[in-house]
């Protein structure tokens, strides 16, 4: 028997093609011949698998067939009913999104990219333009005063304004320290703080010998302030003792610092304490503040012969002034605040919460 | 209950072939996997690829006796097709976390599994009958899928009796039987 022959017989078996008395001797033979065995095993597995590749192919034909057929007759449905523009939408959603996405990233970069490479102005241009708008904001700030007082409907006399310098409270209810030559000679007196908000003030008390003044502001429109962020120090600060100082040199409050350099003023004056610090006229009056946040000194004068040279009044002689003013009964309310509740907190928080109580003095 | 048996009864003409019940099958059904794969960012000709490949499981599940329908045709059908489109969409990477409208209905899961091994045996058999050539291949195909009657194959493939054609025929078998053991044995047929 050859392979062929085999093959054939096997076929002829499984296909059961054999009469009986045939089967039975394969059936014998089979069992006898692990070979012949194994043969008729595979040989099913092949037919078996032939016929499924056959009925499965058939079957594909024949729904194709009845796929065509019943398109052809409308009874299926095959076109995208949607319309290709939903049917796009829908494929492609996942993309635009991307796209979309990618889209604004781009333009957000481009806007960055752009703020980031501009040029800058240069630094005469600054100034100059710093010129101007300080011009402007003048301009605004009269137009402003004009409309406050329209609004407050309290006519507030628009004196021309002599002498400006700086102040700051030293009780939340509307009481200032200044210095006096800021306001001597003077009827009209008013305060801006640094949100321009304007007030009216009097003098409640001037120490010609200490170059201080007391202010009250007498405003209806004045509202008691937060209580006092600084303290005033009794005790004199030390030499090399870091300091810094807000006023209203400009239109607008600056901030600067340096150190005591000196215990002693111009000429050993005992009252005063020489300070390295860049100020101008306008920080006159204004508050001089340690590390800790407490008042050591307020700025009055200034070394006209050396640049960065400043003296400021002893913040000890605050509390000789307000000793004095608490002898008028008017007055005996007045607390001076000890501690600083900005120890501790960086220079730029404490300058954020001391601003507010750092005032412009305009007299005239 | 009458709706039922009419199922029953489709379902075992359609096994046996009988192309009226396959139309009815397929017009029944059609519609519900047609949504089903277009709402789901499929085009119409995947519709038709997935409804046709969920009546082929149908069919050939039929057709071994391993199916026990207890759910409608239609259910039964939606099930699978919706296996079908959710693993498509997962090999061309567009696969979404819940796709509208596809829930599992019934669990089809065995088919799944079942119908991936038929398939890489299908593909075996392909790729084997495209390696053993022709005539072989047709001659095969004559005989095995189509029945043909020897005396026509062997008229029909120029040889001089079907005794011929016979012999010819079980050469080539041997041959494939050789090339699809092969592969068989070797795993997947991955060449």
């Amino acid at each position: 028997m050859n392979e062929i022959n085999i093959i054939e017989t096997i076929e002829r078996y499984i296909n059961n093609e054999m009469n009986p008395e045939e089967k039975q001797a394969f059936e014998i033979l089979r069992k006898s011949n692990a070979e012949i065995d194994q043969m008729v095993v595979e040989h099913t597995l092949l037919l078996q698998r032939m016929k499924r590749y056959g009925e499965r192919n058939k079957l594909r034909t024949t729904l194709q067939k009845i796929h065509n057929t019943l398109v052809a007759q409308g009874k299926i449905e095959n076109g995208q009913k949607k319309g290709k523009l939903v049917y796009l939408f829908h494929r492609y959603k996942r993309v635009a999104a991307i796209a979309a996405v990618i889209a604004g990233v781009t333009t957000i970069g481009v806007f960055a990219l752009v703020n980031t490479i501009s040029p800058k102005s240069d630094h005469s241009q600054l100034t100059s333009l710093s010129r101007d708008i300080q011009h402007l904001k003048e301009k605004q700030n009269v137009q402003g005063n004009e409309v406050n007082k329209l609004k407050t409907k309290f006519a507030k006399p628009n004196y021309p304004f002599k002498a400006g310098g700086s102040g700051f409270l030293i009780d939340r209810n509307g009481y200032l320290i200044t210095n006096a030559h800021i306001i001597r000679n003077s009827t009209n007196i008013v305060v801006i703080n640094n949100k321009g908000e304007q007030y009216n003030a009097v003098v409640a008390k001037v120490f010609p010998d200490k170059d201080l003044a007391i202010l009250k502001i007498d405003d209806s429109s004045f509202k008691s302030m937060p209580n006092l962020p600084y303290g005033i120090r009794k005790t004199e600060a030390d030499v090399a003792e870091p300091i810094y100082t807000l006023g209203y040199p400009r239109n607008e409050i600056v901030y600067s610092e340096g150190y005591l350099s000196a215990k002693t003023g111009f000429n050993g004056d005992t009252l005063s304490c020489q300070l390295g610090i860049a100020a101008n006229r306008g920080n006159s009056g204004g508050p001089v503040f340690n590390h800790l946040g407490e008042i050591v000194g307020i700025i009055s004068t200034k070394e006209m012969e050396a640049e960065g040279v400043a003296f400021a009044i002893q913040s000890k002689y605050i509390y000789s002034a307000i000793e004095d003013l608490k002898q008028d009964t008017t007055y005996k309310k007045v607390k001076l605040t000890k501690n600083s509740s900005v120890k501790g907190m960086d220079r730029k928080d404490q300058v954020k919460k001391i601003q507010d109580f750092v005032f412009m003095v305009k007299a005239g | 209950m009458k709706e039922q048996l009419d199922e029953q009864l489709l379902l075992k003409r359609f096994a046996k072939n009988d192309k009226k019940a396959i139309e009815t099958v397929y017009q029944q059904n059609y519609k519900s996997i047609h949504s089903l794969v277009i709402n789901n960012n499929g085009s119409a000709d995947d519709a038709k690829d997935i409804f046709q490949e969920s009546v082929i499981i149908l069919y050939e599940k039929l057709k071994n006796g391993q199916l026990e329908l207890n759910c409608k045709i239609k259910t039964y059908l939606y099930a699978v097709a919706r296996r079908l489109w959710l693993k498509r969409l997962q090999q061309q990477g567009r696969f979404m976390a819940s796709p509208e409208g596809m829930e599992e209905t019934v669990p089809v899961a065995t088919e799944m599994d079942d119908h991936e091994k038929v398939n890489a045996e299908f593909e075996l058999m392909k790729k084997a009958l495209v390696k053993l050539g022709e005539p072989c291949k047709s001659l095969l195909e004559a005989f095995y899928f189509q029945q043909q009657n020897m005396d026509i194959i062997a008229r029909q493939f120029g040889y001089t009796n079907a005794n011929n054609a016979k012999t010819q025929k079980y050469k080539c078998l041997v041959r494939l039987k050789k090339i699809f053991f092969s592969h068989y044995k070797n795993g997947n047929g991955d060449e």
